[in-house]
């Protein structure tokens, strides 16, 4: 699922591709002229928002926060009564939407710098900290810095495969990835716990990079979060509710399990879909910004679906709007996608979305083939 | 106790729950809310707060920074508190300066009930203790607003001379209560300029008052150089703009890890909050050193004098200080 970048200009290109590409000004059939006047474009749609970012976005992320907490006092409360059964459903529920909206259009958001434009502390990235045992420190680093900078560059964006799963071709087979299902359904599982861990980037202490010391103060403070988390789910909470501390517990546990697969799959839907491109290293030489633009829209992908689905992806499922422009406030993905979709259509380029079903299934099953080696598994879909 | 709520709300704080009741329960933000909105001319208007219950009081004279959001914006400004000391609330009275963007929107966009961010009152600019039995009091335009608080807090001192300076008639604040007072009201449209040289006519022991001056450079200028022998008994308070330099240099300066592009005229602090850095600030107008971060390399330009400076470790004035070729400072560790 590699792209190959370098084509005769005009020819369009269908932009999966299995094998190994050279780094190119032309891409995806497009001159070299055409790539930088892309890029033009974007920006003249990010200098709009940034323009007119104001009052009314401010006012819709106090609402978001505001909602947030309500829903989890609501739910934590109704938890208390978490031994009669529509309570606990309904507690468990509240705390899951709660969970949600404080990783993904809170947390991720606000860590992005989506907000610092407001000059409030309390909604700042210098200054966050999420609900999520890996630390704010060490997920912008991974995250903003690694991930949005390399996006699906196989070797350097650890998002591809979390580093224990095989999500590319270019990734060789080895007999451990006959359990690529099964380590993706644990990471699903124990989301939160696997991506404090991937900050770790303990791969890199294995190939030499890292050292064991130098990794301690982030383990530290990766266990010292750790522990603040698990001690309010699963033993504050239950214990303050005596002898419903069994519903109370189970309930925090559904809440934090439901929240982990849905952030899991709304994630792996946002670069692993088909249609989603990824890039070598080499592309990464002398990458101008409307290269660095193109490889964002190729290799993301969207979802589709109504206001409250968006609100509840963190509108992550505005993802190809998101990798252009990582730092613009959240609720103005939906305003600008429509541009960002014509842009493609004018340009020849592939905007890959699809429901969530639709965009899942397709992941899941590259999560599969990929577990086998090559010669068995067969080519990746080509484009659709 | 505290320990044991953190528990519950970690990674926040209870106060960001608490917040959602009332947001004056802020502990780690001192803040308050207007109460009452009260207009003192076509340009300038109370605005009557109560803060939060970490507000400490404050000396008459003295001043705050105030914390504002303007179209989703923080901004912070500094004003004189107006009113007595002691009691529940505090009032800042505001004037609109034609291209103020936080004074045009304290004056007439602040409806009651908003929520602002304060600091501690701070400012030398204070009546001793006891207060002298002979006091003089000359202000121009919005310089009388912490005069006000002095008089309001003195009640009925027998011996105060005020003498008030205002373009026209219309402008004048608190023109009934000033003249209630006996202050002497001067519109400088139609009768120019008070020369300080009419004080031995208009107050003639003048030389034994304490004085409080507070208004324009231009006066406070002129105070300084003709209190010249009786330094000692001036007191002066100066509230200009942010000092600008069109002939600055620019250049690049470094907060933390983050590369910021500074332009001829603007200041450190100026472009590091528009590049999206979060950075102390204080005053804006070099006075009270909130803003200082230190110097890791280069050097920086003093604004206001156009001095080149900087040794490394300095802590520079960000406000009015402003790039010449390339330095890095130090952010504050969180």
């Amino acid at each position: 699922m590699t792209a190959v970048l370098d084509t005769p200009t005009g020819t369009p290109t269908p932009p999966v591709r299995t094998v190994a590409s050279r780094p190119s000004p032309v891409a995806a059939g497009l001159t070299a002229a055409q790539v930088e006047e892309l890029g033009r474009r974007l920006d003249a749609i990010r200098d709009r928002v940034v323009a007119s970012r104001g009052a009314d976005d401010a006012a819709y992320i106090h609402s978001v926060i505001r909602k947030q907490r309500y829903l989890e006092i609501g739910g934590r409360a109704l938890l208390f009564a978490g031994v009669l059964p529509p309570a606990w459903v309904a507690g468990t529920a509240m705390l899951a939407a709660s969970k949600i909206l404080e990783n993904m259009e809170l947390g991720h958001n606000v860590m992005h710098g989506q907000w610092d434009w407001m000059r409030d502390p309390k909604i700042h990235s210098t200054t966050w900290e999420w609900d999520n045992t890996s630390p704010a420190a060490a997920w912008k680093y991974t995250h903003n810095y690694e991930h949005h900078t390399y996006t699906n560059v196989v070797g350097r964006d650890r998002d591809v495969g979390y580093g224990i799963l095989r999500m590319s071709d270019e990734q060789p087979w080895r007999p451990y990835y006959l359990g690529n299902p099964l380590w993706n359904a644990l990471l699903a599982t124990f989301f939160q716990w696997g991506v404090a861990l991937h900050d770790l980037e303990a791969e890199k202490i294995a190939s030499g990079e890292k050292s064991l010391k130098s990794i301690w103060p982030q383990l530290k403070a990766i266990g010292r979060k750790m522990r603040r988390q698990f001690t309010k789910d699963y033993l504050v909470f239950p214990a303050l509710a005596g002898p419903f501390f069994l519903p109370v517990l189970a309930g925090n546990a559904t809440a934090n399990l439901v929240r982990n697969l849905w952030s899991h799959a709304i994630i792996f839907c946002g670069h692993f879909p088909d249609g989603a491109v990824q890039f070598t290293e080499e592309q990464l030489a002398d990458e101008t910004r409307g290269q660095w633009y193109l490889r964002q829209m190729l290799g993301s992908a969207n979802l589709d679906g109504g206001p409250l689905f968006h609100l509840m992806t963190g509108n992550l499922s505005f993802q190809i709007e998101h990798h252009l422009f990582p730092d613009l406030p959240s609720n103005r993905y939906a305003e600008i996608a429509p541009e960002v979709r014509a842009l493609c259509a004018e340009y020849g380029l592939e905007y890959t979305t699809g429901p969530l079903w639709k965009q899942y299934g397709q992941v899941l099953r590259t999560i599969n083939r990929l577990a086998l080696p090559p010669r068995v598994a067969g080519s990746p879909p080509a484009s659709r | 106790m505290f320990k044991a709520l953190v528990a519950l709300t970690t990674p926040l704080l209870p106060e960001d729950y608490l917040s959602l009741v009332d947001p004056l329960w802020s502990t780690t933000e001192l803040r308050g809310r207007v109460v009452a909105v009260r207009r003192e001319t076509a340009r300038a208007t109370t605005l009557v707060i109560r803060p939060g219950r970490a507000w400490t009081g404050h000396r008459a004279g003295q001043y705050v920074r105030i914390g504002v959001d303007v179209d989703g914006v923080r901004h912070w400004r500094t004003y004189s508190l107006s009113g007595p000391e002691g009691g529940q609330d505090i009032t800042i009275t505001v004037q609109a300066v034609a291209d103020g963007l936080v004074s045009r929107h304290l004056v007439d966009a602040t409806p009651v009930g908003t929520i602002v961010r304060l600091e501690p009152a701070a400012g030398d600019f204070v009546l001793p203790s006891p207060v002298p039995s002979k006091l003089l009091m000359i202000t121009a335009g919005s310089g009388i607003t912490p005069v006000m608080s002095m008089l309001r807090t003195l009640g009925d001192h027998p011996d105060v001379v005020v003498l008030h300076s205002a373009p026209t008639a219309d402008g004048v604040i608190f023109a009934d209560e000033l003249r209630a007072r006996g202050a002497v009201v001067r519109h400088t449209g139609e009768q120019g300029r008070l020369d300080l040289a009419e004080l031995d006519v208009r107050c003639p022991d003048w030389r034994e008052r304490e004085a409080y001056v507070c208004g324009p450079a231009g006066l406070l200028d002129a105070a300084t150089a003709h209190w010249a022998d009786h330094l000692d008994r001036l007191h002066v308070e100066r509230f200009t703009p942010p000092a600008r330099s069109a002939g600055g240099e620019g250049g690049t300066v470094c907060f933390g890890d983050r590369e910021v592009d500074v332009d001829g005229g603007a200041s450190l602090l100026e472009a590091g909050e528009d590049a999206g850095v979060l950075l102390p600030s204080g005053c804006r107008m070099g006075i009270c050193f909130s803003c200082v971060l230190p110097l890791r390399d280069g050097q920086v330009r003093d604004l206001r004098t156009g001095e080149i400076h900087g040794e490394p470790g300095d802590l520079v004035q960000t406000c009015i200080s402003g790039a010449t070729g390339t330095a890095r400072l130090d952010l504050p560790t969180t």
